[in-house]
């Protein structure tokens, strides 16, 4: 009587009782197998392979920006020592030349930076030199797109206003292959 | 006796749980959306640097991760204390990229494949020696899209 009594009870409703146990396990799993953290960092296209280097010699030197970074992760720009704190507002003023001084650049679509360092250079130093000749050219096309279109230069805007952005201030970035004085062994 | 707790049971019922499920699954899904399955345990120490002209990775399946550091204190008597390179959980050489580019690639359908990044997670105290080999790796696989992965700066340069 009594057994029956139970089998009825359990006929009534599923028991859900263990369904929070299964999604609290697969929760749990979940939980620590996440990784939110996301990827953050510098995008650049590299060109594509070929044997023969670049031949930057045959371009009028004004026009040239040349960054050098050696093994003591000391920055010589167009031959003089600079810190790395200055090279971003000289790069801008580089490529801009608001005073068509005669040794910077004809025009900004005539400006390349050439960037050479050494197999003994710091990890760390080469990306900070290279986020801020990155930053020089964002800061340009912002200058630009203010003075424009009136709004901030991102990569959410209109494709052909960015187009038109790069086009007129393209980021001609040149890294030749680098010297090996001080590569540690 | 036995009679009258078995009706008092029977009256006041234990807390409803039945919406505890519904709540857990809720959770559940949305790690289930935001989970990035942890593929590689790292065998060296990478501390990437800080940087301000940072772009975000779009699509996670389309990165494919180069690890460039020193090998923690565990791995230093197999592989050394010179910088090395994993590619996936394995320490590698240079040689081995093109193999591991390939590997990534197929699991791709065919229209992707030209979006393909490669992230390098390059520690800051590194040389660019090796950096620069796994640089010519990739241009030579006509790998060219690549990201430095860096974290944020807030302080200005001194």
């Amino acid at each position: 009587m009594a057994k029956t009594k139970t089998r009825d009870r359990m006929n009534n409703e599923i028991n859900a009782g263990s369904m929070a146990d299964i999604a609290f396990l697969l929760l749990i799993f979940f939980l620590v197998t996440t990784t939110i953290a996301e990827d953050k960092g510098i995008l650049v296209r590299l060109p594509p392979w070929s044997d023969e280097e670049p031949d930057i010699t045959k371009l009028k030197t004004r026009n040239v920006y040349s960054v050098l970074v050696n093994a003591q992760n000391e920055l010589l720009v167009r031959e003089n020592p600079m810190r790395l704190a200055e090279l971003r507002a000289n790069a801008k003023e580089f490529i801009s030349n608001p005073n068509n001084a005669p040794d910077m650049s004809e025009s900004p679509r005539n400006a390349i930076i050439s960037l050479k360092n050494d197999r003994g250079t710091n990890y760390e130093t080469y990306l900070a030199v290279y986020n801020e000749l990155k930053g020089a050219y964002e800061e340009l096309w912002d200058e630009l797109s203010q003075r424009r279109y009136g709004e901030p230069y991102s990569e959410d805007m209109e494709f052909a206003k960015r187009k038109a952005i790069k086009e007129e201030i393209p980021m001609v970035l040149s890294e030749a292959e680098p010297t090996n004085f001080g590569e540690e062994q | 006796m036995a009679k009258f707790t078995k009706k008092r049971g029977k009256a006041s019922p234990a807390v409803s749980t039945a919406s505890l499920p519904d709540i857990i699954f809720m959770l559940l899904f949305f790690f289930m959306m935001v989970t990035v399955l942890r593929d590689s345990d790292l065998k060296l120490q990478v501390n990437t640097p800080e940087a301000t002209q940072l772009t975000k990775l779009e699509e996670k399946s389309l990165v494919n991760y180069i690890y460039i550091g020193r090998p923690t204190k565990q791995y230093q008597a197999v592989y050394g204390t010179s910088p090395r390179i994993q590619l996936g959980d394995k320490i590698s050489t240079v040689d081995d990229i093109p193999l591991f580019l390939e590997q990534h690639k197929v699991k791709l359908p065919d229209n992707k494949r030209d979006r393909i990044t490669s992230s390098l997670r390059v520690d800051g105290e590194v040389t660019m020696g090796i950096v620069q080999d796994v640089k010519t790796k990739l241009r030579k696989s006509n790998q060219l899209k690549i990201n430095y992965s860096a974290g944020k700066r807030a302080q200005a340069l001194e």
